[in-house]
């Protein structure tokens, strides 16, 4: 692709030019963005022989074959200024942090110009023993700190390891920007492995899962594209994109080139909903007796976060959070999530604020191999809907859920449209109808005291139990962490919801909602992304581990060690892919046989797996196996300990499914 | 490979959004036959009172012997039922089945016929007898503590 431009330069040439390029280079350094990237060697490929006779006259004779083995001594044996550099400007000028990667040779030049050209230092390389590690990695240092990280794969063999785990941002609308290599140019391919490592459309295997992805054929239209790829991936709803990185764009020397530009990084306004419908959905809030409001996705940042709260108190609304995201405090009075179902049911307007699933939120499913749905709202409860994910839409996979017909649909980013939407109901609001909130929102208050109540109760069944109770599990993880500045980094799905029912989220760092696809292997991953970016913040950074789940890829424990990423992990170790063994025993009992075997092919036992062990021999704290409720205190507290001292620590538990 | 989407999953994120949608509706099932059977006096008491006896009174296909709390704490395993209600019948994904189970023709009536996602166990699979002494095994379980003798339960 790159070599198509390059005019064919004699090798002598080609040497006395580039040093004389290298030294003017050397003069110039390429400053970041808009920068002109200095005056360039010619351009001139790597195995930059003379032409080749054509093939008629190359079979004919010696004299042909020695014109095809020129003189080795003549060769170019060094690159000043290979082409990486411009790109590593290119990176750095958008501002990427971290470069999570396990090194391949297809961005060997790239991965040598952010070490050592680009000073290991924005990015910084994160050595990722799996991609799928990598990009776990990226996802949930997004969902902490608001920013895309980079992400380099083989555009083969490494985007397949990628590929769930980029599934996974995809689903769960996070942003990140893979850099895939390739040996594009057949003629530059130095070895067999590099054929098995090249493809002609290496981003087509991701490309229903990603926002965008380009191939630039030159540094220029290189240059542009990481731009394009930060906007676009940056723009809600946001999502993975993908560039894929030539070899001999990397490796050959920047084409003397003056006009050789980084443009200027631009980021799009989130798309707001219209003033009409913003007031349509405002009038119908404020005459609502029971309106309720489910977020999943709808606070993308800590500002998110606060217009939540505000537009629940304006209303007194009931507030169901889907925890996509943090979208609202666990021990609001407004927080109805743990009776959900109730105030569905009672609902006359529901708003649906980025909703992945708004039909699973009106409907309930029943039966299993038969599944029937049963409609849970009201005859006439109004819908509204303010979703971005309306302004974007794939088709192969089917991530985009169910219809669901609504009153009022607002394709919008719901974080940027909640101000306008609150200032709305605000004006709306006469004293009357402050007066009926205020009512309302005494009894929702009440409700919320009840159902915490319940669930403190619940907790307490099996609370003794050996292996652990999921709920005591919980507790004894609050009753260390309370008085910390924690975030809790796993889904909570896995452990019946114990930390969301019982602690106390208030913080937009407290939570991060789940893998999005459900793809598991992305939880260990995404916790030490997520640790990593919450080390500056200094924060106690918290992981429900699954067993199932670390199991994929356990070498990101590594990492976690070698980059020093203080987490605490705590094994939900269930000793089964609990979820199949569920699925399993659900099949043999509708199928009325064999109900005792749904452990086979779904558990992880005899032999037992030692997660302490593990962790020790990745370098980093791992206890014994913890099953008797009474050793876990001071377990947790032995781990804690190692963790605020700056590195990641397990803690082995025996619990119970869920 | 796991999709806890799927209705045995994830406690709230079953078929549904909410945590048991339908568990209303069981919930006052429940309560429906357990008034009838307080109207239908000495043998609902066998029923609901000593659950074993009433398993002991029952017609041929029906238990024979005293349920026994043992067998039905292995079965309650060996079953599956703890995949899904907890090894301590505490919950999880299905709800808190003990102690002071609903009555026994109901837990009977669901367990052979369930209503919303839990899977359904036939005669084929879990004999009358054996379900007595799941039965018997739910009744067993200790009492859990109060949550405010649990200091851990009230931050
Ligand atoms: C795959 C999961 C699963 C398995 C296995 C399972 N259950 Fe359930 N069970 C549930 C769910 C979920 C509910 C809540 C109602 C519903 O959705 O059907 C439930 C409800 C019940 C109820 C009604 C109680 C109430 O409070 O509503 C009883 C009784 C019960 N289960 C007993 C059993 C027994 C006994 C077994 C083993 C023989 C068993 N279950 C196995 C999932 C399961």
């Amino acid at each position: 692709m790159a070599k198509a431009k390059k005019t064919s330069v004699d090798r002598r040439d080609f040497l006395k030019s580039a040093t004389v390029g290298a030294a003017a280079l050397a003069a110039t350094p390429v400053a970041a963005a808009n920068a002109v990237a200095g005056p360039k060697p010619a351009p001139a490929p790597r195995n930059a022989a003379a032409p080749l006779p054509p093939v008629s006259r190359r079979v004919e004779g010696e004299a042909a074959a020695a014109a095809a083995n020129p003189d080795p001594n003549n060769e170019p044996i060094t690159v000043d200024h290979p082409g990486s550099d411009f790109m590593v400007d290119a990176f750095k000028a958008v501002g990427f942090e971290y470069l999570c990667s396990n090194p391949g040779n297809s961005f060997r030049s790239l991965h040598e110009s952010f070490i050592n050209y680009g000073g290991n230092k924005n990015p910084e390389f994160i050595t990722c023993c799996h991609e799928e590690s990598a990009v776990g990695m990226a996802h949930g240092y997004f969902k902490i700190e608001g920013k895309p990280l980079l992400v380099c794969v083989h555009g083969t063999v490494g985007v397949q390891h990628a590929s769930m785990a980029i599934y996974d941002a995809y689903c769960d609308r996070v942003p990140l920007v893979v850099v895939l290599g390739n040996f594009g140019d057949a003629q530059t391919r130095a070895s067999f492995v590099n054929w098995t490592h090249s493809a002609q459309d290496p981003a087509a295997l991701i490309r229903d899962f990603v926002k965008w992805d380009d191939q630039p054929a030159t540094l220029q239209d290189f240059g542009e594209s990481v731009m394009r790829a930060y906007r676009v991936a940056m723009t809600p709803p946001y999502m993975p994109v993908a560039l894929v990185c030539n070899t001999d764009l990397q490796e050959f020397p920047m084409p003397d080139d003056p006009s050789l530009r980084i443009p200027a990084v631009t980021v799009d306004q989130p798309p707001q909903a219209d003033s009409g419908s913003v007031e349509q959905a405002a009038r119908w809030l404020v005459a609502a007796e029971n309106p309720v409001i489910v977020a999943d996705r709808a606070a993308r940042t800590a500002a998110g976060l606060a217009l939540m709260i505000e537009l629940a108190e304006a209303l007194q609304a009931a507030v169901v959070d889907r925890n996509g995201r943090m979208n609202f405090p666990t021990r609001h009075p407004l927080n109805q999530t743990e009776r959900g179902g109730a105030v569905i049911g009672d609902a006359d307007v529901i708003l649906g604020l980025e909703l992945t699933d708004f039909y699973g939120i009106v409907n309930a499913y029943y039966g299993d191999v038969y599944p029937r749905t049963r409609q849970l709202t009201k005859p006439g409860a109004k819908l509204i809907s303010i979703n971005s994910n309306d302004l974007y839409l794939k088709s192969n996979y089917q991530d985009f859920e169910r219809y669901q017909a609504v009153d009022l649909a607002m394709a919008a980013d719901a974080e940027a449209t909640l101000p306008s939407l609150i200032e709305a109901v605000k004006k709306l609001t006469t004293a009357d109808r402050k007066r009926a909130f205020q009512d309302r929102g005494t009894t929702l208050a009440a409700a919320h005291q009840r159902t915490l109540a319940e669930n403190r109760g619940l907790a307490a069944n099996g609370w003794d139990a050996s292996p652990i109770s999921t709920a005591r599990l919980s507790a004894e993880i609050w009753n260390q962490i309370r008085n910390e500045d924690w975030s809790l980094v796993s889904n909570c799905q896995f452990v019946s919801r114990w930390p969301l029912r019982l602690w106390n989220f208030e913080k937009y760092y407290h939570y991060i909602g789940g893998e999005g696809g459900y793809g598991v292997g992305y939880g260990a991953p995404a916790a030490v992304g997520a640790a990593l970016a919450n080390r500056r913040h200094g924060r106690l950074t918290v992981s429900i581990q699954n067993d199932g789940d670390l199991m994929f890829a356990p070498g990101v424990l590594w990492t976690a060690a070698h980059s020093h990423i203080p987490l605490l992990i705590v094994m939900h170790n269930n000793r089964a892919y609990h979820q199949e063994v569920m699925e399993v025993q659900r099949m043999a009992d509708v199928h009325e046989r064999g109900i005792t075997r749904a452990g086979i092919g779904t558990t992880l036992v005899e032999p037992a797996i030692d997660y302490g062990k593990l962790a020790q021999s990745m370098g980093m704290h791992g206890s014994a196996p913890v099953s008797d409720p009474q050793d876990l205190a001071p377990a947790l507290r032995e781990a804690i300990a190692v963790v605020k001292s700056g590195e990641p620590a397990l803690v082995n538990v025996l619990t119970q499914p869920r | 490979m796991s999709n806890p989407t799927n209705a045995a999953a994830t406690g709230s994120l079953e078929r549904s959004a909410f945590q048991n949608p339908l568990q209303a509706h069981i919930v006052a099932m429940a309560a429906i036959i357990a008034s009838i059977a307080v109207i239908a006096g000495a043998l609902a008491l066998l029923i609901f009172v000593r659950p074993s006896a009433a398993a002991q009174a029952t017609a041929s296909g029906k238990p024979d012997q005293a349920a026994s709390a043992e067998r039905g704490k292995k079965l309650f395993v060996s079953y599956g039922c703890y995949e899904c209600h907890g090894r301590a019948a505490q919950g999880g994904v299905g709800p808190r089945l003990g102690p002071d189970p609903l009555p026994l023709a109901f837990v009977e009536k669901y367990v052979r016929h369930p209503t919303a996602s839990m899977p359904p166990y036939t005669t084929k699979t879990v004999s009358d007898q054996e379900l007595a002494d799941i039965y018997a095994y739910l009744k067993s379980l200790p009492q859990p503590p109060k949550e405010n003798s649990i200091p851990l339960l009230s931050q």
